[in-house]
């Protein structure tokens, strides 16, 4: 008897860029010590503002749909999983075409890795471990409706526009009421509705934060650039 | 005279190096048991499970029961299980000799730390041998660790590291409430309608109480955060209110003085419940939101709005922490906010309260029985003749066996400065990075007769010590710690220290056993020390005497005051609206602003104030080890705004070097928009050429014996290839060791 696989979401807003969520999903006995989850830094310097990246699980997956091999298959409840490893010829089609940006090719070992919302954990009725950490609980598993209930300020969107591709997904992401999908233009950034800009307008009026933009972002990951 | 020890044979066996490979390595790793317990890391102490197999902590698993955080954790806590059989590990006692330490068997460690003490009270009476202690020791160790010193070494000169921490809100606690403790239990938190956070980064700090303020929030409450940098719970606040550091007081005076004007004061809660109403009332007569603006560096129009929504509101928490606490005037911030909490009367009832968050593992346990210079068990008086008749009699010993008050911290270490105190035992705490002033604290080391350090890593006080006592970690051993929130709670051993190393409650009492004191401290197990340690605490404001262990494994912890077994526990307190004053009246106070030690001149134009990150633990000692949390922030970055740095011509990532009156380092510019124009910040973490320590300084805080962390004067400049050449070379001594101790 199988467990029914409930939903994801993200709460941008929540995010306080600890990344207890990518610590955790690297103690994963299929990914030691490599995080599928990970935390940005939306404009260091301007905001502390971070956003946490799962897979999104597409209903029609890009990374799948531009696999030569078709070695990315999504499972009966909606989850996209890694690479089929006797079928991937690690050519990075999906991690060229994927819009989150997601999928992870790793050459040492030929395969696609990417997040499959813990199917190890799902599936035996506990939550992904990156949401059962979180202490913000930016990360979130549950039902619509629950969501709703508790977080009455906001409500869950799955509909994305990237230019022209439409692309609906198995997680939500929470945003104000109004916001019914969430538009990406990588043409026109001066129109940005960015993930993290749009996470950043949700931030409650009466901030102090000076909205100018300066030079100077950088990764957490590029801190050493010093040396 | 004994100096640090910095040879590159001591650096390649004791680190720190950092961690990133499970004991026993990724493959396989299949636990044999999964034991609940706490995380080692802050005064959340979440719930964990660790994961067990062979005697070696191999991972953790979420322990979701536990109802404070559910499963939720930090990375501190994830990768927390790298540390134990960390190749740095101890494994040995050590004895300083001819500039290096030797591995020696324990008899003669410890046959010589006896030897020393009692040459040194010799020569300069029993008082110029001091302990230094820290609350990241189970409550067990705290309340042995203030036996141990008063009667085994027999010296009233004893303190701990809380005084670097959070004594300032223990400090005006007990003068309003006649109590330390938080007011409430965290679930009051969501059920409040808003939330005034002042001083405290939460979302770095206390990662895992952010979920609760959310929740809060989802019903609608309002945020207001008051600190000189926006952090990641600042961001999203209605109001962030972005003060100049040092000036708590004056902005809480000016909330007060709109509190009145506006009629936002329970006039019968202050006339009937409270003493000194009047007084207070007077006092803030002139402090308008235009004089507290200039003086914190504010719009008059932000305070009032402040003072709008916390005023008129039905339900409301306030929660503070070392922002306001480490100051010269650490005492009268607290007070200043406290007196906003009892204006409106807004405690002691659901959703309505007030917390200081206290900040280490055992931050609050640890400094209720008897581990500070001035206290007894129970949080009793050490000056107060009833209550050291109390503990006289369950001691078993007569009134001038038990030292009078002794010095505090940073006094201590004065005194060794003056040639005062000879000796010194240290136990978890890492002084010569966590006490202001490095460069200070290092002379003072060097002019010890004798430094015996217990710990499980070589700290870089270590490096200074004669001997190297190798104890053991929080999860090597059985006991209770007290979260923040006033909830005891059971930490278990999950696994026996490595090798040579020892319990450090085996230590002490071999220690005391060699000291002739064998007939004072016949415990056979944790538990033992506890149900003493209950009897010692009947009767004192910390009353633990209703609490057993069985009790806290059942409940899943209970709050004290729990003064029979029958008792439930106390999770929220003043539920009468008494406070625990003989008079059972809250007791206001004054807090007219002055200034903080420093202030910004021509040649110190610039404020500095220093805190934590995320990633890192106190002094670094165990989070500088493990490999996750050292990529995330391997070294302190220097905060700066952006139109300061074009002002100063520097670029963001450019090495700059910061000097106070006292010293000076050198660290990556980080700018930022979420710090104030006229402040910088640094995070105080790590060792040597790396600690924000050299800068700070050790004033005081007159009531609470606080040094001034927050707030001091300093200048920035670009850094000389020789002060980037010598960063560089410490940035690039972090190794990555595999493999067991």
């Amino acid at each position: 008897m199988s467990v029914l696989i409930k939903d994801f979401f993200i709460d941008f807003q929540r995010c306080i860029g600890c990344t207890a969520c990518q610590a955790a999903c690297s103690e994963c006995h299929t990914h030691p010590g490599k995080p599928m989850i990970h935390v940005d830094r939306s404009d260091l310097g301007h905001t502390p503002q971070t956003t946490p990246m799962v897979c999104m699980h597409c209903k029609n997956p890009t990374c799948a749909q531009s696999c030569p091999t078709d070695a990315i298959k999504m499972d009966e409840n909606g989850i996209v999983h890694s690479s089929l490893k006797p079928k991937c010829i690690a050519c990075s089609n999906c991690e060229l075409s994927c819009p989150f940006g997601i999928p992870i090719v790793d050459q040492k070992i030929q395969q696609m890795q990417k997040c499959d919302m813990c199917f190890d954990r799902t599936s035996e009725g506990l939550r992904p471990m990156c949401v059962t950490v979180c202490p913000s609980q930016a990360l979130f598993y549950g039902t619509r409706e629950e969501i709703a209930a508790l977080r009455p300020e906001s409500h869950p969107v799955n509909v994305w526009k990237f230019g022209e591709q439409r692309v609906e997904t198995r997680v939500h992401v929470m945003l104000p009421h109004g916001i019914n999908e969430m538009v990406v233009d990588p043409m026109g950034l001066d129109e940005a509705q960015s993930i993290a800009d749009m996470a950043m307008r949700m931030k409650a009026p009466g901030t102090d934060v000076s909205p100018k933009v300066f030079e100077g972002g950088l990764p957490m990951s590029d801190q050493a650039e010093f040396l | 005279m004994a100096e640090s020890l910095d040879s590159k044979e001591l650096f390649d066996r004791y680190g720190p190096h950092v961690n990133d490979t499970p004991s026993g390595g990724w493959e396989g790793r299949t636990p044999d048991k999964l034991v609940k317990t706490h995380c080692c890391f802050c005064g959340m102490q979440c719930g964990i499970q660790l994961a067990v197999k062979d005697n070696k902590v191999i991972g953790f698993e979420p322990w979701e029961e536990f109802p404070f955080n559910e499963g939720r954790l930090c990375p501190k806590g994830v990768k927390r299980y790298m540390q134990t059989h960390h190749p740095d590990r101890i494994l040995h006692p050590l004895i300083r000799e001819n500039g290096k330490f030797r591995e020696a068997s324990w008899d003669e460690a410890l046959d010589l730390v006896v030897t020393k003490i009692r040459a040194i009270q010799k020569a300069g009476g029993k008082d110029a041998f001091g302990m230094m202690s820290g609350v990241s020791l189970s409550n067990e160790k705290s309340y042995l660790v203030g036996k141990f010193a008063r009667l085994a070494i027999g010296t009233a000169n004893l303190d701990y590291n809380g005084r670097f921490c959070m004594v300032s809100a223990g400090t005006g606690n007990k003068k309003v409430f006649g109590i330390d403790r938080a007011a409430n239990s965290w679930a009051d938190i969501p059920k409040a309608d808003v939330i005034l956070i002042a001083g405290s980064n939460v979302s770095e700090c206390f990662p895992t109480l952010t979920d609760y303020i959310w929740r809060a929030r989802d019903r609608g409450a309002k945020l207001i955060v008051v600190d000189p940098r926006v952090t990641p719970m600042g961001r999203t606040a209605d109001i962030q209110v972005s003060l100049r550091p040092g000036t708590d007081s004056a902005l809480n005076q000016a909330l007060l003085h709109e509190l009145i004007r506006n009629g936002w004061v329970d006039l019968d809660f202050v006339s009937k419940r409270c003493s000194g109403w009047e007084e207070l009332k007077a006092s803030v007569a002139e402090c308008t939101p235009e004089w507290a603006a200039k003086i914190c560096g504010l719009d008059p129009e932000l305070i009032r709005r402040v003072a709008a929504v916390w005023g008129p509101a039905k339900k409301s928490f306030l929660l503070h922490a070392r922002g306001v606490e480490q100051h010269t005037k650490g005492t009268e911030n607290v007070m200043s906010l406290i007196n906003l909490v009892l204006a409106t009367g807004r405690i002691g009832r659901e959703g309505c309260g007030y917390a200081t968050i206290t900040g280490q593992g055992n931050g609050q346990g640890g400094r209720e029985h008897g581990h500070k210079c001035d206290q007894l068990p129970g949080n009793r008086d050490i000056e107060n003749p009833e209550h050291r008749a109390h503990i006289c009699k369950v001691w078993g010993i007569r009134d001038e066996e038990l030292p009078h008050k002794g010095k505090s911290a940073v006094e201590m270490f004065e005194a060794a400065d003056r040639g005062e105190i000879r000796g010194l035992i240290n136990i978890c705490c890492n002084p010569i990075v966590s006490h202001p002033d490095h460069n200070f604290l290092k002379s003072c080391m060097e002019k010890l007769d004798f430094l015996c350090v217990i710990d499980f890593f070589l700290s870089e006080t270590a490096r200074f010590a004669d001997v190297v006592l190798p104890g053991s970690l929080h999860e090597e051993e059985e006991g209770t710690v007290t979260s923040a929130e006033g909830r005891v709670i059971r930490i278990r051993e999950a696994v026996s220290p490595p090798a040579n190393a020892r319990r450090d409650t085996w230590i002490l009492l071999e220690l005391a056993k060699r000291l002739g004191a064998a007939e004072r401290f016949t415990y056979s197990s944790s538990e033992e020390i506890f149900n003493e340690l209950r009897r010692a605490s009947r009767g004192g404001t910390a009353d633990y005497s209703g609490i057993t262990y069985k009790r806290i494994e059942d409940e899943m912890g209970v709050f004290w005051p729990c003064p029979e077994e029958g008792h439930p526990g106390t999770p929220r307190l003043f539920e009468d609206h008494k406070s625990k004053h003989a008079d059972g009246l809250f007791h206001l106070h004054t807090t007219p602003y002055r200034l903080s030690a420093e202030s910004v001149d021509a040649d110190y134009p610039l404020l500095l104030t220093t805190g934590r990150s995320v990633f890192h633990y106190l002094s670094g000692t165990q989070t500088r080890r493990i490999k996750y949390l050292v990529d995330q922030a391997p070294y302190p970055v220097c905060e700066m705004h952006p139109k300061l740095a074009q002002k100063m011509g520097f670029a963001d990532k450019q090495l700059v070097t910061v000097e106070t009156r006292r010293g000076r380092m050198t660290a990556p510019l980080f700018v930022t928009e979420s710090i104030r124009e006229d402040t910088l910040f640094i995070p105080y973490h790590w060792a040597g050429r790396q600690a924000a320590n050299q800068l700070t300084l050790k004033a005081l805080d007159p009531m609470s014996k606080m040094p001034e962390f927050k707030v001091a004067a300093c200048r920035a400049r670009a850094a000389t290839k020789d002060e980037a050449a010598l960063l560089r070379e410490d940035v690039k001594g972090l190794r990555v060791v595999a493999g067991d101790a």
